[in-house]
């Protein structure tokens, strides 16, 4: 429970300086190009919707820094991040259309990621020295040396181009309202196959490296002696010997990695065009599009810390040490 | 399985012979660690392709003179004798810009890498030596910035940068690329805290400074190189990252910015494909060699990772 308490602890402690950090970048920076921008809004926003967006930024407000923080702080709390001002349009309601496509693609593909990476890293690790060990482990330190988005692009010019499989871009055709049935949803799977491909590729291989390499350590424990002395059959030691005591740290690494895997997803959603939350991030830094920005950066990393936290709560659930430990 | 005795990283190799002034500990550790890469298969291919792109990177004029990015040639020409690559839908020699990609991006590598890992070593090892209340804050620090979304908060701070220059790109990285490479410091540095060699060093009366630099942070040197890879690896792709996004210095000729023009150019969809392709391939490779090299490093600090030597037995059949 301590452990719990602790790590519950951590989670509000990152996403207040998250939240810090958001707020400081613009008003660290010297001679932003958020004024200029905004020079241009002057006559095409209301002054009300104008002085918000100026008051988020810190420009313009004869506030002190103080209560421009505290006003910052309540109105993250409440959600309320303003208007875009490409679209007009309240903030929050544009990024909840990108989050069901990121969640879906990012989500799933991630959690894939990693059952198969660690499966294929607990078997090269058992059949150490094999055939499969020591062709995979080089194979997949190759795939974490590649760059996401070119991967995607590959796969474009393979599957998309080359031979017309796919579809290149976007989340579902235009012609296609996105509804719950069979059309739709095929049309949706055939979109997010590349993108998947590609995030897949990329992100497997750091699962697979630490899993293999962690129960290669296990695998040296008096235990495994143990087992195998007492005549127990190969697989149960490799599942439920060496596999479970291997896998915490794959969890763990699993919750730091993630920071990575969204920062890949962001430039895969980009190379595809996916309507999704990374796609977003990137169209709103080029239309200059602070406000949405801003919303965009804090939910990414809302997202990152609950799986963060989440893969804690895990660990406490499959590790008993953490919960008698202090 | 903590301690780093790089001398591990050899089997059965003879002790070179060191100078007499010497300390003998320490010149041995690099010779050795010199052969523990020459003897892995995977840091000899690293260094090998490292070692294309820093001849490319060092003499670029030789190989390709002229501006790489002057806009002087037949537009997007398919592969030829002349242009071996081809041109962009700019006319400019994707052979001769691919060269010349070669030398920013490995300085951003190299810069950005050693600076984070310093920050790294400083505030891992440090937090970890001192303990107590400087290690909790340190740690949590490092935590705070582990979680938090590199690429997401990289986009931020270039969107507000007033300029795109390689300096502010690499001061970025720096502070996005640094917490991974202390926590992992940190944690060899705590396993050595007590051990005999660093107790016999502070009852002989050494300051705290002394005792981290010239104690400590020896016996850590794989440990340190490994981060300096991770490091140089993460600045590679992120760097990629943010040019391929149009947030780097669009007017350059590096890999991530030919990317850029060559997405912004369609040059999927016009059928420009080795504009797209090589200079991924290029980013891919040099990414490859410094994971590589990495994956190496920790194999040699951590002996039990290896690949095991099979031994062969001949099996008559009956």
């Amino acid at each position: 429970m301590r452990y719990l308490i602790r790590r519950l602890g951590f989670f509000v402690l990152t996403l207040w300086a998250a939240l810090t950090i958001n707020f400081l970048i613009p008003r660290l920076m010297p001679g932003s190009p958020a004024t200029a921008i905004l020079a241009r809004f002057h006559g095409r926003l209301t002054p009300t919707a104008l002085h918000a967006i100026e008051a988020s930024l810190g420009i313009n407000t004869n506030q002190g820094i103080a209560s421009q923080y505290v006003q910052y702080i309540g109105n993250t709390v409440t959600l309320n991040f303003g208007d875009s001002v490409q679209s007009f349009q309240p903030v929050a309601k544009i990024v909840a259309q990108a989050i069901p496509w990121t969640l879906a693609l990012v989500g799933i593909t991630t959690i894939v990621a990693f059952i198969l990476g660690t499966g294929i890293g607990a078997i090269a690790a058992w059949k150490r020295g094999g055939k499969l060990d020591s062709i995979l482990p080089p194979v997949f330190v190759v795939g974490t040396g590649l760059p996401y988005f070119w991967v995607g692009m590959i796969l474009i010019i393979l599957f998309a181009e080359i031979n017309p499989w796919l579809p290149v871009a976007l989340g579902i055709d235009p012609g296609i309202d996105v509804a719950f049935n069979w059309p739709a949803i095929s049309n949706m799977l055939q979109h997010a196959i590349l993108p998947a491909g590609a995030l897949l590729i990329t992100s497997i291989g750091t699962w697979v490296l630490t899993m293999r390499n962690t129960m290669v350590t296990t695998l040296a424990e008096d235990y495994i002696r143990m087992a195998r002395a007492k005549g127990l059959p190969n697989r149960r030691i490799m599942v439920d010997y060496a596999a479970r005591n291997s896998i915490l740290p794959n969890l763990t690494g699993f919750a730091m990695s993630l920071g990575f895997v969204v920062s890949g997803a962001v430039l895969v959603e980009d190379v595809f065009n996916y309507p999704g939350v990374g796609f977003m991030l990137v169209q709103a830094v080029q239309n200059e599009d602070f406000p949405l920005m801003q919303c965009l950066f804090l939910l990414i990393t809302v997202a990152v810390l609950v799986a963060v936290l989440l893969a804690d709560i895990a660990t406490a659930l499959l590790d008993p040490r953490t919960r008698t430990a202090r | 399985m903590a301690t780093i005795d790089v001398s591990a990283g050899v089997d059965d190799a003879p002790a070179p012979v060191t100078s007499g002034k010497s300390r003998n500990n320490r010149p041995r550790s690099a010779g050795n660690l010199w052969r523990a890469i020459r003897s892995n298969g995977k840091a000899t291919a690293g260094l090998i392709i490292l070692g294309v792109f820093v001849v490319l990177a060092i003499i670029p004029q030789w190989i390709a003179p002229g501006d790489p990015g002057a806009e002087i040639y037949g537009r997007m020409e398919g592969p030829s004798g002349a242009h071996l690559l081809g041109t962009t839908a700019y006319g400019q020699d994707i052979m001769s810009e691919v060269i010349w990609g070669a030398r920013p991006a490995l300085l951003i590598a190299i810069i950005a890498g050693l600076f984070a890992t310093l920050l790294s070593v400083l505030i891992g090892v440090t937090g970890a030596y001192l303990g107590g209340i400087a290690d909790d804050l340190l740690n949590l620090l490092t935590d705070v910035f582990l979680v938090i979304p590199t690429l997401p908060l990289v986009i931020v701070i270039a969107a507000y940068a007033s300029s795109h220059s390689l300096s502010v790109l690499i001061v970025v990285l720096v502070i996005t690329g640094w917490s991974y490479g202390a926590r992992q410091l940190r944690s060899q540095a705590l396993s050595l805290r007590n051990r005999d060699f660093l107790q016999a060093a502070k009852v002989r009366g050494e300051k705290r400074s002394y005792i981290i630099v010239f104690e400590l942070l020896p016996t850590m040197t794989s440990l340190i190189v490994a981060n300096f890879l991770g490091a140089a690896l993460y600045s590679i792709l992120t760097a990629a990252g943010l040019e391929f996004l149009g947030l780097g210095n669009t007017a350059s000729v590096d890999w991530g910015t030919m990317l850029y023009w060559a997405q912004n150019n369609e040059a999927l969809q016009t059928g420009q494909y080795l504009w797209a392709a090589v200079p991924g391939l290029c980013i891919a490779a040099l990414g490859t060699a410094f994971a590589l090299l990495n994956n190496a490093f920790d194999e040699i600090s951590n002996p039990a990772l290896r690949p095991v030597r099979r031994i062969r037995v001949k099996r008559t059949h009956s």
